[in-house]
């Protein structure tokens, strides 16, 4: 009987550890370090400026470099779309690796105000999608990422987006390989790609 | 009228770079104002600007007003717990003795209800209202895109 208590006790204590352990590896990343633990595979399939469900599947054998933003923000996306840009510039011959995406999460506003032209306007290698509210909600998901719109008299059509501000790394296997947090410089994003290619 | 005064104020301005003039009100300078250029007028522009106060009395920039946008307000972009918001700002404090900048990642200008797209190489003026020294115009360069800021002999220091 004592030795059952202490099996059940043993059996309790690996769960917890198994649990434990799963937490730490599917937690979403705060930083670059418990990134690189994380192994998952986001996904999405969502609808590209002219329409056509555009999913992860397509990409494989590519690394997708996923943004998500909304078009009317006018400090942090373009700041990082900038930056997207410039790497995708200074990757060189090996830019047809690399897919950088910009997935919409105020698809209805962006579907209105032009997709295409605003991610051409930073580079012709971005790839604009803007889904359905259902369709981004799964994709965001997929990623672990955060986005909710926020009413704002003081904003442009009464309100505004918060979103989680980094930029995805997704391997040419469609696992995810770490985030770059908003900020980090153009040259460290190219570093870090130019390692894995 | 706004479309007249926006025409004036685009035609007037010297192809030189404003962005590195420097204007002062009292013990205010003001420099390196710019912007970024929009794809449209639909979407808002942003309005960047460097404050210095050289006195020894605390300001604080309470507004601005441009005839290039029906809607212009101060924001500041928060990133906290991973997550990038953007909440009006009141009012952007100028501290004794101290340098502010409104500058990507951080405080910035709104520029909702443009009258017209924002086009690199135009420059358009936007008054700032001072709590206590009133209000000062500066021009504003419309840098590219994809612009960091203003390159001027003295910037970033």
């Amino acid at each position: 009987m004592r030795l059952r208590s202490l099996q059940i006790i043993l059996w309790v204590a690996a769960t917890a550890a198994v649990l434990a352990f799963a937490a730490v590896r599917w937690w979403p990343a705060t930083d670059d370090t418990q990134a690189a633990a994380s192994v998952f595979t986001p996904a999405f399939a969502l609808a590209d400026s002219e329409g056509r469900i555009r999913t992860t599947d397509e990409f494989r054998g590519k690394f997708l470099l996923v943004f998500f933003g909304f078009t009317s923000c006018p400090d942090v996306c373009p700041t990082t779309l900038s930056e997207v840009a410039q790497v995708m510039d200074d990757l060189g011959s090996d830019a047809g690796s690399v897919q950088p995406v910009f997935i919409s999460i105020d698809p209805e506003r962006d579907r209105r105000l032009g997709l295409a032209d605003y991610t051409k306007a930073f580079h012709p290698a971005i790839l604009g999608l803007a889904g359905s509210e259902a369709e981004t909600q799964a994709a965001a998901a997929s990623f672990k990422i955060f986005y909710e719109r926020e009413a704002d008299t003081a904003s442009q059509d009464g309100y505004t987006m918060a979103h989680s501000p980094g930029l995805y790394l997704i391997g040419p296997d469609g696992a995810w390989l770490r985030q770059f947090t908003y900020g980090t410089p153009a040259a460290e994003i190219l570093s870090d790609l130019q390692s894995r290619l | 009228m706004n479309h007249f005064l926006l025409a004036a104020a685009l035609t007037l301005s010297a192809p030189a770079a404003m962005a590195c003039e420097t204007v002062a009100i009292g013990d205010l300078t003001v420099e390196h104002a710019w912007s970024k250029a929009t794809i449209g007028a639909g979407r808002p522009g942003v309005f960047y600007v460097e404050i210095t106060n050289t006195g020894s009395t605390d300001d604080a920039l309470v507004g601005i007003a441009t005839p290039a946008a029906g809607m212009p307000m101060l924001h500041e972009t928060v990133v906290q717990d991973g997550i990038a918001s953007m909440p009006h700002a009141m009012s952007i404090p100028v501290p004794a003795s101290q340098s502010v900048q409104l500058s990507p990642g951080g405080y910035h200008g709104m520029l909702m209800g443009l009258t017209t797209a924002l086009k690199e190489g135009d420059s358009f003026p936007v008054t700032l209202t001072f709590e206590k020294a009133g209000e000062v115009t500066v021009n504003v360069d419309v840098l590219s895109l994809r612009a960091e800021g203003p390159d001027c002999a003295d910037a970033g220091q």
